[in-house]
C-alpha cells in the first residue's frame, strides 16, 4: 500500500492506481470528460489537471499513478485556473445548444460548466461547424458538439472490436467519423450515446421527444436474451420511450445490446389488446368472459392427455408455474418449454446453466466455443469473451458454423465428431485444454435440438471430468468451466420447473403429427410465437402473448397478455441467477398481465387458484423449487451429477438457433427501428 | 569562438562529398572498433561526462536518457533517430545528413552498442526526399563496407539500420508521436509516464535522439569527455550547429561552441544584421516555438541552453530568427501562431482550441483591430494554454505570443490607437 496525502487528507492506495481513482476513494470529485473506466486512458480532455507537489505543470490525473509520498491538490488556484482555461476551450467551439440538445439534462458538459464555466465568452469569432455522420439507423450525430474526448473511438476499437471510428483531420479541424461514411457493424454501438459526455451522439430513434427528466425510470432486466442486462426503461404517457442499461459488473457491466436498448418501439406496434375469438376463419373480438367460457368447453369436451402446453422464450416464471398447475389439474403431462425438439429430460441443473458464471470469463484461460454464435445469442457474454481475450494469453476455438466474431477465434470445423477427437487426445486441443489452468467450454443450447443430443452432453460430461474443465478439491467445486449458451429468457426458469414432459420422446414434431393424427385436442401456447399453427389445424389453438405473430397467426382464440415492461415477473438468466422485471406501462387496452389470465381462466374450473397478488404466485414459486426461487440476484453453486449417455455421435453439423440478431423474436420483430437496423447493418455485415 | 581543431562538423558547408571515401578522411570511421571494445558501461559514462545536452530543442542530458534504459530486459530495445526536423528556422539536421551523414551512422552504431540496440530507425521528414537518398546510399556504403550489419566494423556488434520516411507532419518530430508514427498510427503525443525508455516503440524500451546529438558522440569518444566539456560553458558544454536567418546579409549554418555571445555569432558569421546592428528589431533565438528577444536582450545574451532561460527564452534548436526594423512583427508572429494552428494534432483541448484562437487574435491585431483589452486576454489565453497539453506543442503555439507581448506590447497598443483614430477620422 502507498500512502499519499490528497487535499491534506492522508489515504493508502493500492500501487498502480491512479490519481484519479485515489480522489474518488476519498469522494473528492474530479471533472472528467475522456476518461472512462473501461476504457483506455487517453488523458486528452485536460478536465483532470490537478496540482502535485514539486510539480511545476498540473498532471492529468486520470493517466499519473501515484507515487509513494505524493501531495496532491484538487483544489488549489493553480487547479482552478488551468480547469477554468480547458473548459473555456471546450466551450469556445461547442454550439450552446442545449435549448435542442438530446443530452440536455444529462450532459456533462453541461453539469461541469456549472462550476468551471464562465459567465460570458470571451471568443469572438464564429464558432465551428462541423458536418454530421452517417453512424448508422440508430446513433444520430450533431458533430458540432463534439469535443473530441475520444470515448466513442476508443469504445468502438476496444469494446465492439470494430475499429471502424476514428479521428481525421488535424488540429481544430479534427473530426470523428466512421472511416467509410458507412454504418457501425456493431451490435453493441449503442452504447457510444451513453458514453458520449456531450449530445454529440444522440439516439436516434429518441431524438426529440422527451427530456430526460419527464420520464419515469423504472429499473427492471432485459428478456430478449437470456443474459438478463440490467435495464432502465424510462417511459412517459404509458409508452416506453427508451432503455438505458443499469451498471451491473456481474453481467452486463455497463452496456447493453442495441436489441435491448432499441427494440422498444416493438412493444408499440402489433399489440394484442382485446380476446380475439375465430369464426368461419374471420377473427372477431370478445370479452374476456366468452373466451374463457369457450376455453372451458373446449377443455371439458377432451381429456388431459390430449392436451398440450408450450411456452415461448420470453415467458416469466409466474405464468409458468400456474399454467403447469392447471394443466396437471387437467391430467395433462405434454409440456413443452422449447419450441423445437429439444429434450431437456432429466438433466441435473448444473447440466443447463452457464456454470461458470458471466463475470467468471474474465478468469478462464481458453474458451471453446461448440455449436454458437455468442455474438447474436447473447451479446453480453460475447463483449466479456473480447474484453478476457484483450487482456492477453486467451485463445478462443470454435466448432460450428463459420461466423464474424469480433475477436481472433480458431474456427476448427463444424463436426461434433472433433469433440470426439479431443476427448480421445487425438486433436492439437487436447493438450491445450489439459496444459490451461482454467479452461471454458460454452456449448450452445440449439444442441439440445440435436438427435445425438445426450450422446454429445454426454461426451461433454465426460471431457468435464477428463480435463480441467471441472476441477474439485475434496467435495467443493473449485473452477467449473461448463456452460450453456441460452438465448431464450424463459428458458431456465422453465427448467427450473422442470416445465417438461414425463414422456421420452416428447418434442413438438411428436405435437404436430399428433395433431395430423387428430390425437391432440387442445394446445395452449404462451406466449409461443414460433409454432408453425398451420401443422395444428385439427386442434383448438389458444395463443396467449402480447404480440400478434406467427404463432396467433392461425389459433382459434386469442388472449392478450403483457409484455416484460408491463409485469412484475421473475426471469432467472442463462447463469441460473433469479431476476425481476418491474412494471413501467400498463398493458394495453383489455391486456392483463400473464399470471392474471391464467389464475382467472384456473377459476373456471375447480382449481384451486387462490392467488390474489403476484407474490402470492411467489410464493408458489418458492414452494415448488425452493433453493432456487428463494434468492434473489444470487448464483447458486449447482451439484455436479452425471448427466448425458454413451451413445454414437452423428456427424451431422451443428446449425445456429439466430440467423439475425436484429430480427429474432416477436418484439423486436414488431420494432421498426430493428427492421430498419436489420436492412441497413446485418444484410451486410455481422 | 571554436578553434579549428575542435569542429565535430568539418564538412557542414558541404564542399566535399559525404561519401564514405571523404568522410573517412575527415576521421569517420576510424577506430570505431577500438571505441566499442571499451564497452558499453564506459561510453554511457563519457557521454554523461561530457555533459552533452540533447540538441533537438529541450537539451535534455544524453548520458542521462541513456542511463534510464533497463540494462536487463527480455524485450528488444530501439535507437531511433529523429531527423523529423520542421521547426521554422532550423535546418541543421537537414546539412548534417547531407555532408556528414556518415558521421550520423557511426553514431549510430556506437550508440546502439552502449544502449544495447540491435535495431536503429532513423525517422526522417517526409519533405527531406533528397536527403532521404543521400542517407539511404550511405547506409547502403556502409552495409557493403561492413561497417553495419551483422558484425559490424568487425566488433561482433550486430546493427540493422532503418530509414523510414514521415508524411510530413510537424508533430511527428515529438518523440512519442514519431514512435506512434513509425508504428503506422496517427502522429498523435502519447501521455508520459510512461516514458518511452521504458515503454516506447511497440511497448519496448527505446531511446529517441536527434540526429545531431548522435553524429556528435564519435567525436565525443575519440577525443574524450574532458576535451569536449572544455568547450563552451559549464553545464552548457560543446559545440552546436546554429542555422542563422532572416535580415542578416549571409544566412548560414555554422558550428560554434555554446556560450557564444548573440551579437558576434551574427556579425561574425551571417555578416551582420542587413542595416546595421542599430537597425535590428527582435530575434527569435532558438526556431519559431521560443520566445522572441529584443534588441536590448540581444545586444549581451549569450547563445546557451542556461542564459537564454534567464531571459524568458529558450536555445531550442538554435534556430536563430533575425528580424530587423522593416519587419511587420504582428504580421511575424501571427504567421507563426497560423503554423502551430495548423499543426496541432488536435489530440488534447487546450492546444486543439486555443492555438486557433490565439492565431484569430493576432490576425485581428495585425489589422489594427480589436481592442486594448483583447491584448490582456490573449496573454490570459496563451497562459492558459501553456502547461496544460500533452505534449510541448501547446507551450510552442504560446510562447512566441507571450514574447511578444512581454516585449512589444506597445506595439501592439500603437497599432490598434492608430486604427481606431483612422476609423474615428473616417
Amino acid at each position: 500500500m502507498i500512502q499519499i496525502k490528497i487535499d491534506n487528507n492522508i489515504v493508502k492506495v493500492k500501487p498502480g492506481t491512479t490519481i484519479l481513482q485515489a480522489c474518488q476513494q476519498l469522494g473528492i470529485e474530479i471533472p472528467i470528460f475522456c476518461y472512462h473506466e473501461k476504457l483506455s486512458i487517453a488523458g486528452n480532455c485536460r478536465m483532470c489537471l490537478v496540482e502535485v507537489k514539486d510539480n511545476p505543470k498540473p498532471v492529468a490525473s486520470c493517466s499519473i499513478p501515484v507515487i509513494d509520498g505524493m501531495e496532491i491538490k484538487t483544489s488549489s488556484t493553480m487547479v482552478r485556473k488551468a480547469r477554468n482555461g480547458v473548459m473555456e476551450f471546450l466551450l469556445i467551439n461547442h454550439p450552446l445548444d442545449c435549448p435542442i440538445c438530446d443530452q440536455g439534462g444529462e450532459c456533462d458538459l453541461q453539469d461541469i460548466a456549472m462550476s468551471y464555466g464562465r459567465d460570458k465568452s470571451r471568443f469572438n469569432y464564429n464558432k465551428r461547424a462541423v458536418k454530421e455522420k452517417n453512424f448508422g439507423p440508430l446513433i444520430k450525430t450533431v458533430m458540432t458538439r463534439c469535443i473530441h474526448c475520444t470515448r466513442c473511438i476508443r469504445f468502438a476499437t476496444e469494446i465492439a472490436g470494430v475499429p471502424e471510428l476514428g479521428a481525421i483531420g488535424m488540429g481544430e479541424n479534427m473530426e470523428v467519423v466512421t472511416y467509410l461514411d458507412k454504418s457501425v457493424t456493431s451490435e453493441v454501438s449503442g452504447n457510444m450515446i451513453d458514453i458520449c459526455p456531450v449530445g454529440a451522439l444522440t439516439s436516434k430513434p429518441f431524438s426529440l421527444t422527451w427530456r430526460p427528466w419527464e420520464l419515469n425510470k423504472t429499473e427492471s432486466i432485459d428478456v430478449l436474451d437470456a443474459v438478463g442486462s440490467n435495464i432502465r426503461v424510462d417511459s412517459n404517457n404509458n409508452e416506453v420511450m427508451r432503455v438505458l442499461p443499469i451498471n451491473n459488473e456481474e453481467i452486463n457491466e455497463e452496456w447493453i445490446s442495441d436489441k435491448t436498448r432499441f427494440a422498444y418501439d416493438g412493444l408499440k406496434y402489433n399489440r394484442l389488446d382485446v380476446p380475439f375469438v375465430k369464426k368461419n376463419g374471420l377473427y372477431k373480438k370478445t370479452s374476456w368472459d366468452n373466451a374463457f367460457n369457450l376455453i372451458k368447453k373446449e377443455v371439458l369436451k377432451t381429456s388431459g392427455n390430449k392436451m398440450s402446453a408450450i411456452i415461448g422464450n420470453q415467458t416469466d416464471c409466474e405464468s409458468i408455474i400456474l399454467l403447469k398447475d392447471l394443466f396437471t389439474f387437467f391430467g395433462c403431462d405434454n409440456f413443452l418449454c422449447s419450441q423445437n425438439n429439444s429434450m431437456y429430460k432429466s438433466l441435473p441443473r448444473f447440466a443447463y446453466c452457464f456454470n461458470t458464471t458471466i463475470a467468471g470469463i474474465d478468469d478462464s484461460d481458453l474458451c471453446l466455443l461448440v455449436g454458437t454464435n455468442p455474438r447474436t445469442e447473447a451479446s453480453m457474454v460475447n463483449t466479456r469473451i473480447r474484453k478476457r481475450y484483450l487482456e492477453g494469453n486467451y485463445e478462443i476455438f470454435s466448432i460450428g458454423p463459420k461466423m464474424d466474431l469480433n475477436y481472433d477465434c480458431k474456427h476448427l470445423g463444424n463436426n461434433p465428431q472433433i469433440l470426439e477427437k479431443i476427448y480421445n487426445e487425438k486433436h492439437f486441443l487436447s493438450k491445450k485444454i489439459r496444459k490451461s489452468k482454467k479452461p471454458i467450454i460454452i456449448l450452445g443450447d440449439n444442441i439440445f435440438n440435436r438427435k445425438d443430443a445426450e450422446a454429445i452432453l454426454g461426451l461433454v460430461y465426460r471431457m468435464c471430468i477428463k480435463f480441467p474443465i471441472i476441477q474439485k478439491q475434496k467435495n467443493d467445486i473449485i473452477w467449473n468451466g461448463y456452460n450453456i449458451l441460452h438465448h431464450a429468457a424463459s428458458r431456465v426458469g422453465a427448467l427450473d420447473l422442470n416445465f417438461i414432459s414425463s414422456k421420452p420422446d416428447f418434442n413438438l414434431d411428436k405435437i404436430y403429427s399428433l395433431s395430423k393424427k387428430k390425437e391432440l385436442d387442445l394446445v395452449y401456447l404462451l406466449g409461443a410465437d414460433e409454432i408453425e399453427t398451420k401443422k395444428l389445424e385439427n386442434s383448438f389453438v389458444i395463443y396467449q402473448g402480447h404480440h400478434g405473430g406467427y404463432g396467433s397467426k392461425n389459433a382459434d382464440i386469442i388472449l392478450p397478455g403483457s409484455a416484460f415492461t408491463e409485469k412484475n415477473a421473475t426471469f432467472i438468466n442463462l447463469e441460473g441467477r433469479l431476476q425481476q422485471t418491474f412494471k413501467s406501462c400498463n398493458p394495453p387496452g383489455e391486456a392483463k398481465e400473464d399470471w392474471k389470465i391464467i389464475v382467472a381462466l384456473g377459476k373456471r374450473f375447480n382449481t384451486k387458484f387462490n392467488y390474489f397478488s403476484v407474490e402470492d404466485v411467489k410464493n408458489r414459486l418458492r414452494k415448488v423449487n425452493p433453493i432456487v426461487f428463494s434468492s434473489v440476484n444470487t448464483i447458486i453453486k449447482n451439484k455436479f451429477l452425471k448427466f448425458g449417455k454413451k451413445r454414437n455421435i452423428s456427424n451431422l453439423p451443428f446449425d445456429l438457433p439466430i440467423t439475425n440478431f436484429y430480427l429474432n423474436d416477436v418484439i423486436s420483430k414488431s420494432s421498426k427501428i430493428m427492421k430498419k437496423c436489420s436492412d441497413e447493418i446485418n444484410n451486410k455485415n455481422l | 569562438m571554436l578553434k579549428n581543431q575542435d569542429y565535430i562538423f568539418r564538412n557542414l558547408n558541404g564542399y566535399n562529398s559525404y561519401k564514405l571515401s571523404d568522410a573517412r578522411k575527415r576521421g569517420d570511421w576510424s577506430n570505431t572498433k577500438k571505441i566499442i571494445q571499451k564497452g558499453a558501461e564506459w561510453i554511457i559514462e563519457e557521454i554523461k561526462l561530457s555533459g552533452l545536452r540533447g540538441r533537438g530543442g529541450a537539451g535534455f542530458p544524453t548520458g542521462l536518457k541513456w542511463s534510464f534504459i533497463p540494462k536487463k530486459s527480455d524485450l528488444p530495445k530501439y535507437l531511433i533517430i529523429n531527423a523529423d526536423e520542421s521547426e521554422p528556422g532550423t535546418c541543421k539536421d537537414r546539412d548534417v545528413i547531407r555532408y556528414e551523414a556518415h558521421k550520423l551512422l557511426e553514431g549510430c552504431l556506437l550508440s546502439s552498442f552502449a544502449l544495447g540496440v540491435k535495431t536503429c530507425y532513423i525517422y526522417i521528414r517526409g519533405e527531406f526526399y533528397n536527403e532521404s537518398k543521400i542517407l539511404q546510399a550511405a547506409i547502403d556504403e556502409a552495409y557493403q563496407n561492413k561497417l553495419l550489419g551483422k558484425n559490424a566494423c568487425n566488433s561482433s556488434w550486430n546493427l540493422d539500420i532503418f530509414l523510414h520516411r514521415g508524411a510530413g507532419a510537424y508533430i511527428a518530430g515529438e518523440e512519442t508521436a514519431l514512435l506512434e508514427s513509425l508504428e503506422g498510427k496517427k502522429a498523435q503525443p502519447r501521455l508520459k509516464p510512461p516514458y518511452p525508455a521504458s515503454t516506447g516503440l511497440y511497448g519496448c524500451p527505446t531511446t529517441v535522439n536527434n540526429v545531431e546529438t548522435i553524429a556528435a558522440i564519435p567525436d565525443i569518444l575519440k577525443k574524450g569527455a574532458i576535451w569536449f566539456s572544455g568547450i563552451g560553458k559549464p553545464n552548457n558544454t560543446g559545440s552546436k550547429i546554429f542555422c542563422i536567418s532572416g535580415h542578416i546579409n549571409k544566412p548560414c549554418n555554422v558550428e560554434e561552441e555554446l556560450g557564444i555571445p548573440l551579437k558576434e555569432l551574427i556579425e561574425k558569421y551571417a555578416g551582420g544584421v542587413v542595416g546595421g546592428w542599430n537597425n535590428l528589431l527582435a530575434v527569435i533565438p532558438g526556431g519559431s516555438s521560443v520566445p522572441l528577444i529584443n534588441k536590448k536582450i540581444a545586444d549581451s545574451v549569450l547563445m546557451d541552453f542556461d542564459s537564454l532561460e534567464e531571459v524568458n527564452s529558450s536555445l531550442g534548436t538554435a534556430g536563430v530568427i533575425v528580424m530587423n526594423k522593416s519587419t511587420n512583427l504582428l504580421k511575424a508572429i501571427a504567421r507563426i501562431s497560423r503554423f502551430y494552428k495548423k499543426e496541432s494534432c488536435g489530440q488534447c483541448t487546450p492546444c486543439r482550441e486555443g492555438a486557433g484562437w490565439m492565431w484569430r487574435v493576432m490576425e485581428r491585431f495585425v489589422n489594427g483591430e480589436g481592442t486594448l483589452e483583447e491584448i490582456d486576454t490573449l496573454y490570459d489565453v496563451s497562459k492558459e494554454v501553456e502547461g496544460h497539453t500533452i505534449c510541448a506543442l501547446g507551450d510552442a503555439a504560446a510562447w512566441p505570443i507571450q514574447g511578444l507581448i512581454r516585449h512589444f506590447r506597445p506595439l501592439i497598443e500603437k497599432k490598434i490607437k492608430e486604427n481606431n483614430f483612422k476609423n474615428k477620422v473616417a
